[in-house]
């Protein structure tokens, strides 16, 4: 038996929500979500294993489930919402994640940080409040060569308190008439 | 930030930006998804490739058929060594200049996983299908996969080659019979093989690239390398066309480690696929490629000796090595070095007398040799010198910190003459250790040890203070391919006081684009948020010989100091023409041009500049740029003092790292944060390499850790906490004093862990395990110790 035997090429349309956008592309039905997204435009993104192991292609799927987009069939992602390091801000509007990763040098050559960065999003969704502890086995499906994730740690602190603080202030803000917003300024 | 008060440097209380812990300016790009990686890269039409790969280390090549592979749909083409030969592009000349290499295996294959053809297709995954159907017939010989049984002669792997052996060098360095007449005399003599074991740099992101000709025939070429020039050079070199023809694009880089220098031959096949197709291809090769067939590293067997006194003083060090280099002779190393530094072996001590000598030998591995996170075997030669002192220690009972003490290079006496011939440039070995000790509290845990001893527990204490040779290289003695190793920078400031640097080095995540613009703002006084760094495009970039061996900081760091005060000399002109005075009597005080004597008269850089282009007045040469080619003289030797502390559980053989410190000193930090992560990281890949991270071969030639499920890389739960420091001892030679420091952490940290499993290991009497020390391997040590103890 061959590999062009056994292998389903007909390619077909699959529609994706990602970042809030749809994106309709042609597939395979063995194309992997990672590549699809990367096909797409979306190269944040990255492929560094082939094995799952290392963690620079993780995906969030609908809000708060971290995704290896590299052990996933795109086809699969059909009906969910997913978020990539597109999703999450911008260089001029970064994320608190974002914004700790550089305040702590918690990346070096960048490659892993994507995907890192998507962890740690879903960790803190479900965990607001990390020991180091707790962040080092939530990351740990997530390699990096070259920081030592020291510094990564320190990063997804940083970025607990200030999205605590953030949801504590959104909390407050919901108490007093949405009018006092600007005039309390 | 802390950080900023914690740094220690030698500019001055003036200083703009020099030993401030900015944060990178790269850093946005990679946070939001917006670094532009060679993967990323996609043109019109552009094609994919997969290679195929031999499942034998040795194999003689019966026939290949292509034709299934071709009759997948959207196969454009399949290539073969065969084809290769015809056209001329069958060999490749590796950086080392010993030897040369298959770029697809001809007759013959001499690896597993060596490439033994290439197959284009207009999808990655047509070309991955089409690749499993190259039906290739292979008639499997015996392999020789030690180094030992390769040095026999019995089976010669190489028949390309006319001298029949499988040894490819000798090399040697020092006093050979001076050393072996004061081991003779020596009170005492303790000697051990040490294995540095095979492993793999394995950035994150693999190798690849796409290769482009335009309509104009000019070959366009996005590649993951450190050494962009080089390898335009050599492309030209294997394919003939014509240099300028060829536009070598290094984009970002997602981690190298000495695995991104070599040119490997992937590269030339996606080269030949885009000429023949006349349309782009790329290549991004899988982990498995990239573990398997792409520059490993290490693989040193070293049998080192140490002769000394009662007192502990040393008499005479030789160092004999059997190197095992694969299939062909890819080590990366500077051509008249081919033991790369590794004569640093003498480490930080006065040995009198010493001698290194070095066999290298072809077997049926993958090739390569890369220097990983070291500087040309540094790691190698540290590990065993480290060891060595350690071993030294346990024999003569003594405590392995006043052992080192008693033998360290004295901060007076540099620049110091080793006996295998390097000149240190500074430092203070005592004054480091010193601090490393209070700062862990060496007697605190000496006393904790005893104590736990007395309870029959394993606690460990390891040190290593290593000396670092980096800032390769000094044309005299440094090149690749023939090219001396000197690099360059080009500073153009614009009229409104920004600009633009480039350099001859590529960052693979070190930071280039943050420290090379405090250097050049610190010199001409400019905002560094203003300083836009470029590096990798052949066509805009100075040649340079890239970013490798920690040699971008001593090397293109001191260019870019120096091309810098070229700038500033010219606007010193400028200055005089705006401030009405001779340019001799204009001083340059606190980053601003004043008359000499009068503050009050002066103007700033940003004011010059505007003039440069405006109003540079009568006979000065108007615009504000330099560009120079420095060539070091002397290289830089960094060093620390590491300590580790763990606890070895006798039961189970598993070690735990309580604590390490680094004392790191490689002279005139610039960035303190950049220089911490750059240590915390390294320190993450020598702690790797002394538990972890090997590339075993079984018998049979089977490469056993082809992927991340086998080779294991320290996840953020493995991960020890990092403590560390510095001292600063400037570099003499260098410009702004800097050294270097990307490996230090991962030439020094591997003998500290060892050292410490092996000082906790001491009451049972083991003297040495080869790494990495797994649980097991540390298990049956002590299991086979106290079976030892047993049958006394």
């Amino acid at each position: 038996m061959t590999a062009t035997e056994t292998t389903d090429t007909t390619l077909r349309t699959v529609t994706l929500n990602v970042n809030g956008q749809t994106i309709r592309q042609e597939v395979e039905s063995r194309t992997l979500l990672a590549y699809a997204l990367r096909d797409a435009g979306l190269k944040g993104t990255h492929v560094g294993c082939d094995t799952s192991s290392c963690g620079c292609c993780v995906v969030l799927l609908d809000g708060d489930t971290p995704a290896k987009s590299c052990t996933m069939f795109a086809v699969q992602a059909e009906g969910h919402q997913i978020t990539t390091v597109e999703g999450l801000g911008s260089p001029g509007d970064l994320h608190p994640l974002q914004q700790a990763f550089w305040d702590q040098h918690g990346l070096q050559c960048g490659y892993c940080t994507p995907g890192m960065l998507m962890t740690a999003k879903a960790m803190l969704e479900h965990n607001p409040d990390p020991t180091d502890q707790e962040v080092r086995e939530f990351l740990s499906g997530n390699l990096c060569r070259c920081t030592g994730y020291n510094n990564i740690v320190k990063a997804v602190q940083q970025a607990a308190r200030v999205m605590r603080d953030e949801a504590q202030a959104q909390a407050l803000a919901g108490m007093v008439p949405s009018t006092a917003e600007g005039g309390a300024q | 930030m802390s950080i900023e008060t914690d740094a220690t440097n030698n500019a001055g209380p003036q200083t703009l930006t020099m030993g401030k812990g900015m944060k990178r300016k790269e850093d946005p790009r990679f946070l939001t998804g917006n670094g532009n990686y060679v993967d990323d890269m996609r043109l019109p039409g552009m094609l994919y490739m997969a290679i195929v790969h031999s499942p034998y280390p040795h194999a003689n090549i019966k026939s290949i058929d292509k034709e299934a592979a071709l009759a997948v749909p959207g196969v454009k083409a399949v290539i073969t060594g065969e084809d290769l030969v015809a056209a001329s592009l069958a060999w490749l000349p590796t950086f080392h200049g010993f030897d040369k290499q298959m770029v697809l295996a001809v007759g013959k294959v001499l690896f597993q996983h060596q490439e033994v053809a290439a197959v284009f297709a207009e999808t990655r995954e047509a070309a991955r299908d089409a690749a499993e159907l190259v039906d290739v017939d292979y008639e499997p010989l015996d392999p020789v996969i030690s180094p030992f049984d390769s040095m026999k002669d019995e089976v010669i792997l190489r028949d390309d080659r006319e001298d029949r052996t499988n040894h490819i060098y000798h090399w040697d360095s020092g006093d050979r019979d001076g050393t072996q007449a004061a081991l003779d005399d020596s009170e005492v003599v303790v000697t051990e093989r040490i294995y540095a074991p095979r492993c793999h740099p394995a950035p994150l992101e693999p190798c690849g690239c796409v290769a482009q000709f335009d309509a104009m025939g000019r070959l366009h070429f996005w590649v993951t390398s450190q050494a962009p020039h080089v390898y335009r050079t050599a492309i030209s070199l294997v394919t003939g066309i014509p240099e300028d023809k060829i536009r070598v694009i290094s984009p970002d880089i997602g981690g190298g480690f000495g695995n991104k220098v070599p040119v490997y031959p992937g590269y030339v096949c996606a080269i030949v696929g885009a000429l023949i197709l006349k349309t782009p291809v790329k290549w991004i090769e899988t982990r498995t490629e990239n573990l398997t067939t792409t520059g490993f590293a290490r693989d040193y067997h070293m049998d080192v000796t140490i002769g000394a006194k009662k007192d502990g003083t040393v008499t005479a060090l030789k160092v004999k090595t059997v190197a095992d280099h694969g299939a062909f002779d890819a080590a990366a190393d500077p051509s008249k070095y081919p033991a790369g530094m590794f004569g640093v072996v003498t480490g930080s001590y006065q040995f009198p007398v010493a001698f290194a000598e070095l066999d290298a030998y072809f077997t049926n591995k993958a090739p390569g040799g890369v220097a990983y996170r070291c500087s040309f075997r540094v790691t190698e030669a540290s590990y065993a010198i480290e060891r060595g002192m350690d071993i030294l220690a346990q024999k003569l009972t003594m405590d392995p910190a006043e052992l080192r003490r008693k033998n360290f290079v004295r901060k007076d006496q540099f620049p110091y003459d080793s006996a295998l011939g390097f000149t240190y440039d500074s430092g203070d070995y005592e004054g480091t250790m010193d601090k490393a000790l209070n700062q862990i509290g060496y007697a605190e845990l000496r006393r904790e040890q005893a104590e736990k001893r007395a309870r029959g527990e394993y606690m460990g204490i390891g040190i290593s203070t290593f000396t670092e040779v980096v800032g390769a290289g000094p044309s005299k003695h440094f090149d690749i391919l023939g090219i001396k190793m000197f690099d360059s920078a080009e500073i153009r400031i614009h009229p409104t006081g920004t600009g633009i640097i480039r350099t001859g080095t590529k960052s693979q995540g070190q930071g280039h684009e943050t420290t090379w613009a405090q250097i050049v703002a610190e010199e001409l006084g400019l905002d560094p948020q203003n300083l836009l760094v470029e590096e990798g495009d052949t066509d805009t970039a100075p040649y340079g010989l890239g970013t490798y061996a920690s040699r971008s900081t001593p090397v293109a760091g001191a260019a870019l100091a120096l091309a810098a005060r070229r700038v500033r000399e010219k606007a010193r002109k400028v200055a005089a023409h705006l401030l009405e005075a001779a340019p001799e009597d204009i001083e340059w005080v606190e980053h601003r041009f004043q008359v000499m004597g009068v503050p009050s008269r002066s103007v700033t850089m940003k004011e010059v500049a505007f003039a440069a282009y405006t109003n540079p007045g009568e006979g000065n040469e108007p615009g504000l740029e330099a560009s120079l080619y420095y060539d070091p003289p002397n290289m830089t030797f960094p060093h620390g003092a590491y300590i580790a502390v763990v606890d070895v559980d006798a039961e189970t053989g598993e070690v735990k790292v309580r604590r390490f410190l680094a004392i790191d000193d490689c002279g005139t930090v610039i960035n303190p944060m950049i220089v911490e992560g750059q240590v915390h990281g390294g320190l993450t890949e020598g702690f790797a390499i002394a538990f972890m991270q090997e590339i075993p071969y079984d018998e049979q030639g089977n490469n056993m850790a082809p992927n991340f499920m086998e080779y294991l890389i320290p996840t953020s739960v493995e991960a020890p906490v990092w403590e560390t420091g510095s001292t600063v001892t400037p570099s003499p030679h260098h410009p702004i004093g800097a050294k270097g420091v990307g490996e230090s952490p991962n030439v020094g940290s591997p003998a500290a862990f060892v050292n410490a499993v092996m000082d906790a290991l001491a009451p049972l009497g083991v003297t040495h395990i080869d790494m990495p020390l797994t649980r097991e391997k540390v298990w049956r040590a002590i299991r086979n110790a106290e079976a030892a103890a047993a049958s006394d």
